[in-house]
């Protein structure tokens, strides 16, 4: 039996973490995996942090990956990708969008910024992809596609054909921001 | 299983999947359930992890009618009516939510039902978004109904149909237990025949005996009430709800819910009695398994509510140390329990060491969220202030930092009038949303009149349900539906109920919001201020106002920064004082509330030119 593939895909609230998660689900359903999602809602848009877990397998039972287990990080947010770093398996690929979002702790002044974080990351995740994923979609001139960014980033990773994901995206973006989400996850997937 | 025989893997290549398989929430699939289960009258109060529910529902409201109710009490009220009328019905809360809807859950027990009624309770174990992480479980018993724990997205589908099947052959109403993992996790549901079920035909006859708990037809009742719970007791002995997966005879686990599916994946070689029926429990089942098993192990998330009662039973359990009892479980917790039970080294929580330091992101509330100036006023006059359920909630923390208690929902009311009548010597003031003040708050507001109380309430009024997704309410003039209604307003609600002094503000004019306050909480008799300003998410409110900061002018004193507004961000050091740190406003956050510009001293934040706004 195949090992089930753990992803976690992490952030903060308004990033659309929730659709990404939800296309790559809906791909992994259609090549014919099963697939489980968890995630919390609730406070998200008030700003939090945000984390969406993704299990495929050809049995998934916990909707919850274990601790230590994760084999993709997709973080949206360059903070958040060390809050989630224990999650990592130790040969876990972390993807990394380089944005920082300030949090209010930091921007209010009761909490110092952490300088160190590149170095951090550097030693967190041996197996690493940093991307810009905000330049890129102000390029495409639409920034809420950050996330088929990540998601097209993910996408070369799995064992899903590209045409599957084609069709997930179709089924789940509304027609007409399909255009566009639909360059986003090609830039992303054509990433070296 | 459906999923299994259907979803074989074909790497690579789309599936002709039926379009009745879908990718399903927990939630969701309840809706989807009701749809398919011929339900007609769906009603509930929000609250996180129950809320999707209903939302979902909804989207079949050609089919069921379905509403917000005021609370949960009413909302179980209403399907007790549909149910007892003749049609199926369901209701929807979260474990908290069920306490509100006790009082009559108890006394439906004793009644039976007409229709099949289904009672959804969402249970927030590691209290994600709740104020206690109680175990609902408990209720099933204390109301002596059946009590159903789907593990995954499919089950809650299958199980919500057939409770509605048990319900009416039983005559009781039934539980159906859900707990976050199980409404917000999503799994592949295969709905079979979506097409709802035909109406059963059920009519109402007036029955006193049956539909009037007097004491005399009550004590009948009684009785029924033991004899059903026998009943149960033999369906659940041979129902496919409960079944043994038969593994290592070493090792037997039973367990129910979420936990069975932490349970196969830490214990894959384990027997297991999967308990999806748990009130009343199938004692010749369990005795069976036990039997079948050298060592017994009980695997639940939260109170003991398995262990106790099969201890009860006489049926030796293995004892272990690893607690399980408190937060939600993980599969990680249980391979801790694996490890203490094989006799192996605990696994190592794993750590990269790079997580010291991180600094937190908290929710906080909206740039632009109205709330604000009142926590800002109440901290500022260091006011004692109980508080409510809600967005709000944050205004507790830092630097806002403007409440002292929070119970449940409505209890502000009652608080402030408790502080009074105790003799606290500080000014007390009780905050509260419209939607919450509509569930709860109007009785604890009449009980400060007639009881001749002097305490002042704030309603945040933002015309919205705001915490749990911005739901309609009845302030909002809009049903579940998405039908027009009328709208109530809380100041006639209060003078209604007898209070003279009310005053409406706006929140963005500070100093109208603070002279409110200070003035109500000296006025020697009850008063309400209502709080108004709509909720910038729930009604995505448009940008037309922006303010940017002028560098030279500002001084670095941070008092805008104790606004907790998370579009003001430290900026840049004086040139020639570097220790100071000027602040900036982040256009991409900046709402044009006004409220950094109302309490800088020194005029250094300036409206911004209209063309200039971005969005």
């Amino acid at each position: 039996m195949k090992k089930t593939v753990n992803i976690a895909l992490v952030g903060v609230g308004g990033q659309g973490i929730l659709l990404a998660s939800e296309v790559i689900s809906r791909a992994a359903m259609l090549a014919g995996s099963d697939v489980k999602k968890s995630e919390v809602h609730g406070m998200a848009q008030r700003g939090g942090s945000v984390v969406s877990q993704v299990r495929i397998g050809e049995k998934v039972y916990s909707p919850l990956i274990p601790e230590g287990e994760t084999d993709f990080l997709v973080s949206f947010e360059l903070l958040e990708s060390l809050r989630y770093a224990d999650t990592l398996a130790p040969n876990g690929t972390a993807l990394i969008n380089t944005q920082v979002i300030t949090p209010v702790t930091v921007s209010s002044g009761q909490q110092p910024w952490v300088e160190d974080i590149e170095a951090r990351i550097e030693k967190a995740y041996p197996n690493r992809k940093l991307m810009d994923a905000l330049k890129m979609a102000q390029d495409l001139g639409n920034v809420r596609t950050v996330n088929m960014i990540m998601t097209g980033a993910l996408s070369k990773m799995l064992d899903i054909e590209e045409s599957v994901w084609l069709q997930a995206l179709s089924e789940l973006v509304p027609a007409k921001h399909l255009e566009v989400n639909l360059k986003a996850f090609a830039l992303g997937r054509g990433l070296e | 299983m459906t999923v299994e025989k259907t979803h074989r893997r074909v790497s690579g290549a789309i599936l002709n999947m039926s379009e009745n398989m879908k990718f399903l929430s927990g939630n969701e699939a309840i809706a989807h359930a009701a749809y398919k289960a011929g339900c007609k009258v769906a009603a509930a109060y929000p609250g996180t992890p129950s809320t999707e529910i209903l939302e979902n529902v909804a989207r079949f409201k050609d089919h069921i009618y379905c509403e917000w109710s005021v609370n949960e009490k009413v909302a179980m009220e209403v399907v007790i009516g549909a149910s007892l009328a003749g049609t199926r019905a369901l209701t929807a809360m979260k474990h908290v939510g069920l306490n509100v809807a006790a009082d009559p859950l108890m006394t439906v027990s004793y009644t039976g039902v007409n229709g099949g009624l289904v009672i959804v309770s969402a249970d927030d174990p590691g209290m994600h978004s709740s104020q206690n992480e109680q175990d609902n479980r408990f209720y099933a018993r204390f109301a002596k109904v059946p009590l159903l724990e789907p593990s995954d997205s499919q089950e809650a589908y299958d199980m919500t149909i057939q409770a509605f099947t048990i319900s009416e052959e039983f005559n009781t109403p039934v539980i159906v237990r859900m707990t976050t993992r199980t409404s917000h996790a999503s799994g592949i549901v295969d709905l079979g025949d979506f097409t709802p079920l035909p109406s059963n035909g059920r009519i109402y006859t007036k029955d006193i005996t049956k539909t009037v708990p007097v004491p005399a037809f009550a004590r009948g009742m009684r009785v029924r009430v033991e004899e059903r719970i026998n009943a149960l007791r033999e369906y659940a002995n041979s129902s496919r709800l409960n079944r043994i997966e038969k593994g290592s005879s070493e090792i037997g686990i039973i367990t129910s819910g979420i936990t069975y599916q932490y349970v196969k994946e830490a214990f894959p070689e384990a027997s297991v009695l999967k308990l999806g029926l748990t009130n009343p429990l199938p004692r010749d089942l369990i005795r069976r398994f036990s039997e079948s098993v050298e060592r017994l192990y009980i695997i639940e998330e939260l109170d003991l509510f398995l262990d106790e009662q099969i201890r009860a039973m006489g049926i030796k359990v293995e004892d272990y140390e690893t607690q399980l009892n408190i937060g939600e479980l993980s599969p990680f917790r249980l391979k801790q329990l694996r490890a203490e039970i094989y006799g192996e080294p605990a696994p190592d929580l794993p750590s990269k060491g790079v997580g010291e330091g991180l600094p937190a992101r908290p929710p906080v509330l909206c740039a632009g969220c109205g709330h604000r100036s009142v926590f800002r006023a109440l901290n500022k006059l260091g006011a004692t202030v109980t508080g409510d359920i809600g967005c709000y909630s944050l205004g507790t923390f830092k630097p806002l930092d403007a409440m002292d208690t929070i119970i449940c929902m409505g209890a502000s009311v009652g608080n402030a009038f408790g502080f009074e009548k105790a003799g606290h010597n500080n000014k007390t003031a009780a905050v509260i949303g419209d939607s919450t003040f509509f569930h709860s708050g109007i009785t604890g507001l009449l009980n400060i009149v007639y009881n001749k109380g002097i305490s002042t309430v704030i309603v945040l009024d933002n015309r919205i349900t705001a915490m749990t997704g911005h739901q309609q309410n009845p302030g909002t003039g809009q049903t579940l539906m998405g039908e027009e209604t009328k709208e109530i307003s809380i100041e006639q609600v209060a003078r209604g109920v007898g209070v003279d002094r009310v005053r409406v503000v706006d929140c963005y004019d500070m100093d109208e919001v603070e002279t409110a306050i200070k003035e109500e909480l000296d006025a020697p008799e009850p008063s309400v201020i209502v709080a108004k300003r709509p909720c910038i998410l729930g009604y995505k409110l448009r940008v037309t106002r922006q303010f940017e900061v002028d560098f030279d002018t500002c001084k670095g004193c941070r008092i805008c920064l104790k606004l907790g507004c998370p579009a003001i961000e430290l900026g840049d050091a004086d040139p020639e004082k570097p220790k100071i740190r000027k602040v900036k406003i982040n256009p991409v956050l900046c709402f044009g509330c006004s409220m950094c510009q109302q309490v800088c001293t020194f005029g250094a934040i300036k409206d911004k030119v209209l063309e200039e706004v971005s969005r």
